[in-house]
């Protein structure tokens, strides 16, 4: 049984230099009261082709460590490294699944990925746009609504858009902020897996905040657990090595999955709880 | 032989229906129309009642024949309107014109802005018949005056709510934009114009009723060239009261079919996007 699960996917952390670098970075908003550190010396390494996932209480940072990744944001001190360069500003190597989709709605969905395509590559002749737009609507189960505009899709469907397009213009790391958050469990379950079968013939790299330990063991390589801010840090590593193709009864099954899921909960509510909780 | 379906028009189920979308607006500008026609016929005012549109022959020839022209500035009110109508469309497409564009230029540019607004609030507040000396000093000639006065009245509201517009493009669009590196040419055509069109045709509904006020004022000031100004103004000088009134009536209903039509293409823009 463990042997047809077995993965042959190699040890990604074994693997060369890494894709991405983030040495000593810190991260700090100014304030009437001077500088706000909301991110203080947060070293990482992510080797190409891994799946990320970050958790950590609000405010913690989760989001800017991500946007120096972006480009959305330069970091005060430190850096971070895409292959050994540093990251200088916004590019469709590095794409975003943003928090609230951010689809354009007066357009169709079709046009919403074309659109990307055409920004990217405008190289590319239509015939062949067309069908990558296609092969990416379909990828995420979306042929039918391709003409529907974005304000008739529901919140799941948007976000499969939103996956689409990013996934359509081929980036090298693709980040995703709390992504299936807005949505109920059933479509929550059904994305996952998508993004799972997606990632898994794409091979791209990820990064993706989340909320959810369960969604976290069940997607990534490694959970990254910060420590609260102001001055937030990278607090634990854990290493998810489930075999895959994964299967959610299969590692629900296994008896790590309640060890790693008990020191992530051990992490995040007694040792780093958030402030409230200690209070309350 | 095939009976003919039964036809989905029901008039007594149709009237049950609109009724009570019907009957108080007749109701209202019924009572209205009485009540100004009882104070003109009591004496209570020198304003001829509205019966008055009839009742007096030369108004009644207005009212039926519009289409008349005797040469000169003797004309029917459709010519007086059409002239009118053209005066707008040219001060109105030139407001709309540097309104927009002058709108995203202050609406992207953040010390542009800055630098502007306090002049543009201040000319907005200036009324449309204060323009007029001005704008004969700067032309020295009724027509372009005439149009300069409806573009500097009708530009303020479509300047301002274009760069409001532009401001309120969602930040995720704007990032959309970056993350895609974009060229300036496509962020404008395909996230700046379409995420701002709604305001921008906020705009353009506020302005044509302004520039219809506009050309009232500058005609009126200005006679000599036929319009519907100049109709008012003429009836004025000759005392005919009830020509005044039909004038008036006109320029209410003709301001009211121009907003409808805007009214009408804001929706048509806003659903077919």
């Amino acid at each position: 049984m463990t042997s047809t699960l077995r993965s042959d996917r190699s040890s990604p952390a074994a693997a060369g230099a890494p894709l991405l670098r983030f040495e000593q970075l810190g991260m700090a908003y100014p304030t009437p009261k001077g500088p706000y550190p909301v991110l203080e010396n947060v070293n990482l390494e992510v080797q190409a082709g891994e799946f990320v996932c970050l958790i950590g209480h609000s405010g913690c940072g989760k989001s800017t460590l991500l946007n120096t990744v972006s480009g959305f944001a330069k970091p005060t001190s430190g850096r971070v490294l895409l292959k050994g360069q540093p990251i200088q500003r916004p590019g469709p190597d590095r794409m975003v699944v943003f928090q609230g989709y951010a689809l354009l709605p007066w357009l169709s969905a079709y046009d919403n990925v074309h659109l990307a395509i055409d920004s990217v590559k405008p190289q590319l002749a239509e015939r062949e746009k067309r069908e990558i737009v296609m092969e990416h609507l379909e990828l995420v189960g979306l042929t039918q609504a391709a003409e529907k505009l974005i304000t008739q899709l529901s919140g799941g469907m948007k976000q499969r858009v939103a996956i689409a397009r990013a996934l359509a213009i081929r980036p090298e790391v693709l980040i995703l902020d709390e992504p299936f958050g807005a949505l109920d469990a059933i479509t929550k379950e059904e994305l996952q897996e998508e993004l799972l079968k997606i990632w898994n013939t794409q091979k791209c790299t990820v990064l993706m905040i989340t909320h959810d330990i369960d969604e976290a063991l069940f997607l990534a390589d490694r959970l990254v657990m910060m420590t609260n801010g102001p001055s937030a840090a990278i607090g634990e590593v854990l290493t998810i090595d489930f075999p895959r193709p994964r299967n959610r009864e299969d590692i629900m099954e296994d008896p790590r999955y309640y060890e790693l899921r008990n020191s992530a909960l051990d992490f995040l509510y007694n040792r780093f709880a958030h402030d409230h909780d200690e209070a309350g | 032989m095939t009976t003919a379906p039964s036809s989905g028009f029901n008039l007594a189920q149709w009237w049950k229906r609109s009724r009570k979308t019907i009957l108080p607006p007749l109701f209202g500008i019924g009572g209205f129309l009485l009540f100004w026609q009882l104070s003109a016929s009591l004496g209570l005012t020198k304003l001829s009642g509205p019966l008055s549109l009839w009742t007096e022959e030369r108004t009644r020839d207005l009212l039926l024949y519009p289409f008349f022209d005797r040469g000169g500035l003797d004309k029917g009110l459709f010519w007086h309107t059409l002239s009118s109508l053209s005066r707008v469309a040219l001060g109105y497409t030139l407001a709309a014109v540097v309104g927009i564009g002058v709108g995203i230029a202050v609406g992207l540019n953040q010390a542009l802005n800055r630098a502007f607004d306090p002049l543009f609030q201040f000319l907005r507040m200036v009324a449309p018949l204060a323009w007029v000396p001005i704008a004969l000093v700067m032309f020295q000639q009724n027509q372009p005056a005439a149009i300069f006065v409806i573009f500097i009245t009708s530009i303020w509201p479509i300047l301002i709510n274009t760069a409001e517009g532009v401001r309120q493009i969602p930040q995720d669009y704007r990032n959309v934009a970056l993350v895609l590196q974009m060229s300036k040419k496509r962020f404008f055509t395909k996230i700046l114009i379409p995420s701002a069109l709604p305001y921008i045709f906020t705009g353009l509904r506020i302005s044509i009723g302004l520039a219809w006020l506009a050309i009232i004022a500058a005609e009126i000031v200005m006679p000599g060239t036929p319009g519907i100004g100049f109709f008012i103004w003429d009836a004025n000088q000759n005392g005919y009261v009830s020509d005044i009134v039909l004038g008036v009536i006109w320029i209410g209903a003709i301001g009211l079919i121009l907003d409808r039509l805007m009214a009408w293409l804001q929706t048509r823009i806003a659903t077919g996007r």
